[in-house]
């Protein structure tokens, strides 16, 4: 996913002069290409996440584009401060990314974790808040978040996720995007979890159960008519982030739907505990540590499926057939 | 077209300062508002760069060719916003509102979008020598030669961020960057080489790898020489050590931190006015 956004920000920045890339000290090699576009459109503002954030917003007000680059933790908690007052309070063009996000970090420990980006980047007024599940995304939501005139917040993953199938290949900024259909459940993904999310309803279609895969890139702001359609169409609705459980899409969607007067579908998420990690280990340990498996996703909605089936609620019908 | 600098006289900017003294002690005697001594003591700074050193249009606040001024220690804007109403950017009709329900002005500088002749809004100590750093970047990026000056206080010298800009600014020799230390050694609370180690600051701000003098924070003939011979000729962006006293201007509150939140009396409203010479 990485290498993805040094392409694309190298190719982007040749067309757009305004664009200039800002790095915490990180990704040396990987934006050759970027230093290639132009002197000094490429700065190394070091280990000072501070300064840089600050600095960022000074080159917005001048009239450019930059876009900030470091790990996760280290764009959004470190500097915080200066995206609310330097950035967002001025409404000013900076695109802050951060890499590694979630869980990609596992091995580095809890300092390298991310689960909380998204609830306190979301906070922010006028913050556009993005979570591109795969490569693909990755590239659309980064063009479509330069043009936009007004802070984002980006976070991506590291290497090697795969490229995620989609039914509807078009990626817009601020909508959902059905990435498998299906009638009996529905799940919402953001963000690189979508692989496992999309492995969980894989194993409810081989149970017979049919299952709705949507990918929530966009999760501030939050697409209010795709929800709409997906809690009034289906019996029970999951959410699955490789974030906290407090405050990030699942906290946003309940928020959205606390204020709704009709019955809806009820949600289920899917996100990590209200606890660091001490037991190091992989990616997909960490994230099975905290319960984010295809086997806990699937079996937890089915689950809850079989459920409204004993209540005789909407859902008896979908599982019955 | 040009943009040029307005280059007062000193004893001209000397008068003009003693009429801002009085506005800034009026409006906090009548808006009941704090850091009246933080205010005195910057207000000489002020002077010397909009009314003699800072190449500005006030009826055009966005030329891009502008020199930019960040009041980086926020808690002084009502002198700015005086300085800025004196300079032109607005009509001084518009401080009537200052500390009224709804008025833009708070105790700290608006956005820029808020207020023409604002380039950052400040409050936040930290904030604005790293901005500042952002528009001098953009500066050299885009080929123009406009300079950046960031006032901050010895006060806010506490915040990390500051030495953050200082070695990031130092590495890119950003000659047109000037930062102004307004140092009154007074912070909140209390001393400021007492609460923290931060003198010595010329030293300091040279092991970073900036070019730095010292002046009389106080002495309109020197503020004006120095702000004006930005950049100074050593490739290194430029601090400005100003000596200053808290409180300047008014003997009564000269040197002492009660002022930093302390309201005036009418009595020491009109006292203060008396020294200052603004009463026949």
């Amino acid at each position: 996913m990485r290498n993805a956004f040094a392409d694309e920000i190298a190719r982007l920045a040749t067309i757009d002069s305004r664009v200039v890339l800002l790095s915490g000290d990180i990704g040396n090699k990987l934006f050759d290409s970027f230093k290639e576009v132009g002197e000094g459109r490429f700065l190394n503002c070091g280990v000072a996440e501070a300064c840089m954030m600050s600095t960022a917003a000074g080159l917005a007000l001048s009239g450019f584009r930059p876009v900030v680059y470091t790990i996760t933790p280290f764009t959004t908690t470190r500097c915080f401060e200066q995206v609310r007052v330097g950035v967002c309070y001025h409404e000013a063009p900076v695109m802050i990314v951060g890499t590694g996000s979630g869980l990609s970090y596992a091995s580095l420990g809890p300092t390298h974790h991310s689960l909380e980006d998204l609830a306190i980047m979301r906070t922010l007024p006028g913050m556009t808040v993005l979570a591109p599940c795969d490569s693909e995304e990755l590239r659309a939501l980064l063009r479509q978040g330069l043009q936009q005139n007004g802070p984002v917040y980006m976070r991506i993953g590291k290497k090697g996720e795969p490229t995620i199938p989609a039914v509807e290949p078009a990626i817009h900024l601020g909508r959902g995007r059905i990435i498998r259909r299906g009638s009996d459940v529905c799940l919402i993904a953001t963000g690189t979890i979508m692989s496992e999310a999309l492995a969980a309803a894989e194993l409810l279609a081989k149970e017979g159960l049919s299952c709705q895969l949507m990918s929530c890139h966009t999760v501030k702001p939050l697409d209010v008519t795709m929800l709409e359609e997906v809690f009034h169409a289906f019996p029970l609705v999951g959410v699955v982030e490789e974030h906290g459980r407090i405050g990030g899409l699942g906290g946003a969607i309940a928020e959205w739907r606390c204020g709704r007067k009709e019955e809806l579908a009820p949600m289920v998420t899917f996100g990590a505990a209200d606890t660091f990690l001490h037991e190091i280990g992989s990616q997909a340990y960490a994230r099975g540590r905290y319960g984010l498996t295809a086997v806990v996703i699937a079996a937890t909605l089915r689950g809850r499926l079989y459920d409204r089936l004993r209540e005789g609620g909407p859902a008896a019908d979908a599982v019955r057939d | 077209m040009e943009i040029r600098a307005l280059k007062l006289p000193v004893a001209d900017l000397e008068a003009r300062a003693r009429q801002i003294r009085g506005r800034v002690i009026r409006t906090s005697h009548r808006t009941k508002t704090p850091h009246l001594a933080s205010c005195l003591s910057a207000i000489d700074i002020l002077m010397a760069a909009y009314f003699h050193a800072l190449r500005i249009d006030p009826h055009h606040p966005k030329h891009p060719d502008r020199d930019r001024f960040l009041l980086s220690k926020g808690h002084a804007a009502p002198a700015l916003f005086w300085v800025l109403a004196e300079r032109g950017f607005f009509p001084e009709s518009l401080l009537a509102d200052y500390g009224k329900d709804g008025s833009l002005f708070a105790e700290h500088p608006p956005t820029p979008n808020h207020l023409p002749g604002i380039e950052a809004a400040t409050g936040s100590l930290g904030h604005g020598l790293p901005m500042g750093l952002g528009m001098a970047l953009a500066g050299r990026l885009q080929g123009r030669s406009f300079n950046v000056y960031a006032l901050v206080g010895d006060g806010e010298c506490n915040e990390g961020a500051v030495w953050e800009a200082a070695l990031l600014a130092g590495a890119q020799r950003l000659e047109r960057l000037c930062v102004i230390v307004d140092a009154n050694r007074w912070q909140a609370t209390g001393r400021s080489s007492e609460i923290m180690a931060i003198e010595p600051l010329a030293e300091k701000w040279r092991a970073f790898g900036w070019s730095a003098v010292e002046v009389d924070g106080h002495d309109m003939g020197s503020l004006a020489r120095r702000l004006e011979a930005v950049p100074d000729g050593t490739g290194k962006p430029v601090a400005i050590v100003a000596r200053t006293t808290k409180g300047r201007g008014v003997s009564f509150m000269e040197d002492d931190n009660d002022w930093h939140y302390r309201i005036p009396s009418p009595h020491e409203v009109e006292e203060a006015e008396r020294q200052l010479g603004l009463t026949p």
